[in-house]
């Protein structure tokens, strides 16, 4: 087996042996590791296929931007992760991985045959040739896409590990450890500031940490082991707190900042267990330094994308900081200064390399060393075209015109099997405008720079354009000392020898003698779009970036064209014939790179996905076979159902029995607000349609509560307690909602009553009793309360002891049948729920759920506030006029009662509707039509609740129809997939509408 | 995320907080004397400014009192805070 492994480093441990595998193939590598450098130790650069052409592809970077070497890490079902770079990957004993977007295999790829046809996929072919027959869609072409496209897998079963969340406040974050972030971590730290430094690589440094050349001295030391030194005394101050494999994934207003922080992924798998995984810290900072530094651009040009070819930056890495070389023999194709620091770098460990170089020619110091070197230098020469299948053999080289437009002379062969690339550098200026900073535009070394520092967020650093060193530290810690208000000195005699870049020369698209039809000069890698794409996009007519962006999919895929993005706007500018920097950007989104679903719901899942809340009665409902129901967040009852039966046979039962004999519901989810003030009354007045003033003291009263809007809100039943003091319920899902809207009132538009709200929801427990035999019932819990109609009628209240504990009793009704309503204090709602089966016993006292419930009060059309009305009735709508108060000045709502569209007569109305088949159901949310012969169908409303009502042994439903006051008596029909259901307009009440029940 | 300073609690969390729409809109005290076109300029019409927006916050997760924010929408800067009822502070408009 090759072994590219040419010297020794600090950063790889020799003594610690990996085994891992890689497409099934077992290979070594060592502690210290990426899965990219240990590919690369093995001679592997093929790593992947492109999306669209199926090319082959090799690992091109050493970081976050890598847009090739991604892969699915491990194959069981519930921990398998696709799209994870292998760059940033460290390796660990028994790491599987495999590469990903290549079926049956990496070498022999079936959608490498779209390579060869390429000229019929260009820019927007997906938009263009999927369009039609809309037919093909379902069953041919998006099947075929999936198959041969998709990047990876997702996991099928729920994913084990363990996440977490944690939120922190600092004075300063610094975002990025290298130079500038240690430099400003410092400063701040000595400055009593409580800091705090992430860098997502598992060593501070940054680049500099390996660099070794030397012309860049920092007090007579290579910058590298100066900068070792830093590291070590800033680990010694008490208010740093340095968290490493942490990476920002979002900055969001008011430096607000989520960080994913790596704990287990470069753990073996037996190490893993049981431990966080990933912890999202949750940051709140005064001030933030962002120090995220810069990548390295690729060059555009001829077949730029064979394996092989990479950043000129990484080769230098993966050399000097992993001990391997990409290649034996190497060529570095430049238009500025930082190759020749991976050339005289390569050269000294002894790998053979020469320099191809835009620029006519360069004279810094780094230059004037390769040269003395003896390294072969090509100035004003470009690389038109490389070859090689898996991997790059050779590759030619021509002079440039003098304007750089186009090539001359002959073509030169050059043989190699690696090729670096550096079209210059980007600025990461990710955080900078994710945090709402604007951009502006460097001519001089085509960059995008952040315009303004706020008084709370500065970058520095090579994210801000410094990028010689010496810049670096001058420019850092004059800022830091400004934007901090210090005055720190450390740095005051630090003495920096860099080599100095003279020359620039930036070429977006490289010239060649090949038309551009017939060339592949790749932008964006991960989604294979070409310079003839983009040209082909503005061709067509697109001329904005974003959209740009969108017809050739450029920068969209998951590296968010981190390496892309410039190519395409410099290529955009330079055929539109404008300025680069008129152009803008597209936008930078977080996150900065994926995060994983488990990082972002942290301990949020399973039982802690969402709050549940359960009444003082919730045992009992589990112990007796209770099916539940989800309403907001509270668990309730749905059905009880015995002996096996399902849920139509249970809620028929328990609604014979609640009309023959008696049932009891759980009604303690009920919004329940305590009212009191001298105003009280005047209150309710204002915010309920009805009368308040004239409700006598232990009597309780059904209201109706509209938006200023007109529209029905909530409605529930209120009770006058004492002078100034009632007690009102709302919906159960309505309940945070109401209170918040009445604060809003009583706050804002009266602040002059004298009100005073509380939400006692959860203080009381509430049973509800109906039914004939629910007085007998009641009479047995409460022996010495007068019961009778004189004392005790319909709509009143009554309080009384049940062993020694107070219950407050309203004797109201939503089913029809005579009811009562016991409420007592949470912590005994158990005991009164026993206490009421256990004298309910002999008249079987059937419990009844949320299903039982909604049926009762249908067959007596009682309304639900969210099913049968969706915030477009009005009372009128609903056939409530009768709620209405005429002679009130104003309450919520009343004015637009009579805007021009709430008096149409043609609204949907609220209606009964009875199935010519008595025992034909209808389905909620059905539609309702008079006519299905004439099209289009003229649709007349929907149908909002629909039950069997046993106790009328036939179908009711109640609907929502245009027009639907004047239509009773009136045929319609339910057109549904088979069959067209026949019904009649009803009236709502369905059931003892002259009011026996409730007075039995 | 905002921070919003309640003018009761402090600075606090804005996932404690609900927006309340534009601020210092006055509920008619008679709404009856109003035609359709005046009511619905009550009802519905909101300046939506691109600027300073004077709006409503409620501190909904913690003391339940609405106030007033001065708030610069093209960079979401909130200038200022002040209780109901209170003027609006007249350095900005
Ligand atoms: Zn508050």
């Amino acid at each position: 087996m090759p072994n590219y492994r040419i010297h020794k480093t600090e950063y790889i441990d020799e003594t610690k042996r990996v085994s891992f595998k890689y497409d099934g193939k077992t290979y070594f590598g060592y502690e210290g590791d990426t899965l990219a450098s240990a590919l690369l130790a093995n001679g592997i650069h093929l790593v992947g296929r492109s999306f669209k052409y199926h090319r082959p592809r090799g690992i091109v970077s050493c970081g976050a931007e890598e847009p090739n070497a991604i892969c699915q890490i491990g194959s069981k079902k519930d921990l398998t992760e696709p799209n994870v770079r292998a760059t940033e990957l460290e390796l660990y004993e028994g790491l599987e991985a495999s590469s990903q977007n290549c079926w049956p295999n990496v070498k022999f790829d079936i959608g490498g045959i779209n390579n060869f046809i390429s000229p019929l996929i260009p820019a927007g072919f997906y938009y263009k040739t999927f369009m039609w027959p809309k037919s093909f869609w379902k069953k041919v072409y998006e099947p075929l896409i999936r198959l041969s496209a998709g990047l990876g897998k997702s996991p099928t079963e729920p994913d084990p590990d363990i996440y977490d969340h944690k939120y922190v406040h600092y004075d300063v974050l610094v975002i990025g450890g290298g130079v500038s972030g240690i430099i400003a971590a410092k400063m701040a730290a000595k400055n009593n500031l409580k800091t705090l430094l992430v860098d997502d690589k598992k060593i501070l440094g940054g680049s500099t940490i390996y660099q070794n050349n030397e012309s860049i001295k920092i007090d007579d030391k290579l910058s590298s082991e100066w900068l070792k030194n830093e590291i070590q005394e800033i680990k010694k101050l008490s208010n740093l707190t340095i968290k490493t494999r942490t990476s920002i994934a979002a900055y969001h207003g008011y430096n607000f900042l989520l960080a994913k922080e790596n704990l287990t992924d470069h753990l073996p798998e037996e190490k893993k267990k049981n431990k966080i995984r990933q912890r999202l810290w949750k940051i709140r900072a005064k001030k933030v330094v962002i120090a995220t530094g810069s990548i390295e651009r690729p060059l555009v040009f001829n077949n730029n994308d064979r394996p092989g070819i990479l950043l000129s930056n990484s080769i230098n890495k993966y050399l000097d900081y992993y001990g391997v070389t990409c290649g034996e023999n190497i060529i570095l194709f430049t238009n500025n200064d930082s190759a020749y620091e991976t050339s005289i770098s390569l050269h000294k460990k002894g790998i053979k390399n020469i320099i191809v170089d835009l620029r006519k020619s360069a004279s810094s110091e780094l230059i004037k060393q390769a040269e003395s070197l003896g390294i072969k230098i090509y100035f004003n020469h470009v690389v038109t075209n490389t070859f090689g299948y898996r991997k790059i053999n050779s590759l030619e080289i021509m002079k440039l015109s003098e304007d750089g437009n186009t090539t001359v002379g002959n073509k030169i062969r050059l043989s190699c099997d690696c090729l670096g690339m550096s079209g210059g550098w980007t600025p990461m200026v990710h955080m900078h405008t994710q945090s709402g900073g604007k951009l502006d535009f460097r001519d001089e070394d085509q960059v995008f720079l952040p315009k303004e520092n706020s008084e709370d967020q500065i970058s520095v650093g090579s994210c801000n354009g410094d990028f010689d060193l010496e810049n670096i530290i001058d420019k850092t810690v004059n800022k830091i000392n400004k934007f901090l208000d210090i005055d720190n000195q450390d740095y005051q005699d630090t003495n920096i020898i860099c080599s100095k870049e003279n020359d620039k020369r930036n070429i977006w698209l490289l010239p060649n003698k090949i038309p551009l039809g017939k060339t592949k000069c790749f932008i964006d890698f991960q989604n294979d779009s070409t310079a003839k794409d983009i040209k082909l996009a503005l061709k067509e007519g697109f001329r904005s970036i974003e959209h740009v962006k969108r017809y050739t999919t450029t920068g969209m895929a998951t590296d968010q064209g981190k390496l892309s993005n410039m190519h395409a706007l410099g290529i955009i500018a330079d055929t539109a014939g404008v300025k680069m920097g008129t152009l803008g950007t597209t936008t930078f989104r977080p996150p900065f790179t994926p995060l994983t679903f488990g990082t972002l719901v942290g301990r949020n899942v399973g039982k802690f996905f969402e709050v549940v809340r359960k009444t003082s009665m919730h045992e009992w409902h589990v112990k007796n076979n209770a099916e539940f129901e989800n309403v907001g967040q509270w668990k309730r009852p749905w059905y009880y159902p015995k002996n096996g039966e399902n849920m139509h046979d249970a809620v028929q039962r328990e609604s014979k029995a609640a009309r023959d004999s008696a049932g009891i519901l759980d009604a303690s989810t009920l919004g329940k607000i305590d009212i009191q003030g001298s105003d009280a009354s005047e209150f309710l007045n204002r915010v309920y349609t009805n009368a308040w003033s004239k409700l006598a003291i232990g009597k309780c009263r059904y209201g109706l509560m509209l938006n200023e809007d007109g529209m029905v809100y909530d409605d529930g039943v209120t009770t006058r307690i004492s002078e100034n003091h009632y007690l009102m319920t709302t919906t159960t899902g309505g309940a945070a909602n109401v209170l918040s809207k009445l604060e809003d009132y009583l706050q804002t538009e009266w602040p002059e009553l004298d009100v005073y709200l509380t939400s006692v929801t959860d203080h009381y427990s509430t049973a509800s009793i109906c039914g004939p035999n629910s007085k007998k019932i009641l009479n047995k819990l409460f022996p010495n309360l007068d019961l009778s109609d004189e004392n005790f009628p319909h709509m009143s209240f009554k309080e009384d002891k049940l062993e020694n504990i107070n219950c407050r009793i309203m004797r109201i009704s939503f089913t029809g049948e005579l009811s009562y309503e016991i409420n007592i204090e949470s912590k005994y709602g158990n005991s009164l729920w026993k206490m009421c089966i256990e004298a309910g016993k002999e008249f079987n006292l059937t419990p009844y759920g949320t299903e039982t419930m909604h049926l009762l009060r249908a067959e007596k059309g009682f309304i639900i506030v969210g099913q049968d009305t969706d915030g477009t009735m009005t009372p009128s709508d609903l056939q409530m006029d009768w709620i209405v108060s005429k002679k009130k000045y104003d309450f919520i709502g009343k004015r637009s009662l009579y805007r021009s569209d709430t008096i149409r007569e043609d609204r949907k109305q609220l209606v009964g509707l009875l199935t010519d088949d008595p025992k034909e159901i209808l389905e909620e949310g059905a539609q309702i039509v008079s006519d299905i012969k004439s099209k289009p169908i003229d649709m007349l409303g929907h149908v909002t609740s629909s039950y069997f009502s046993p106790n009328l042994n036939k179908s009711i439903a109640l609907a929502v129809v245009r027009s639907g006051k004047t239509m009773k008596g009136q045929k319609l029909i339910i057109p549904m997939e088979n069959k067209n259901i026949n019904v009649t307009v009803s009236d709502t009440i369905f059931l003892d509408k002259e009011n026996k029940r409730l007075n039995a | 995320m905002f921070l919003i300073n309640c003018p009761f609690c402090g600075e606090r969390d804005q996932s404690e907080f609900s927006s309340g729409g534009e601020a210092h809109i006055v509920r008619p005290k008679q709404p009856t004397e109003l035609s359709d076109d005046e009511w619905a300029e009550y009802l519905f019409m909101r300046k939506n400014i691109k600027g300073i927006q004077f709006e409503r916050w409620n501190h909904v997760h913690g003391c339940r009192k609405w106030f007033n924010v001065v708030r610069d929408t093209s960079n979401d800067k909130i200038l200022s805070v002040y209780k109901m009822g209170e003027k609006p502070p007249v350095n900005y408009k």
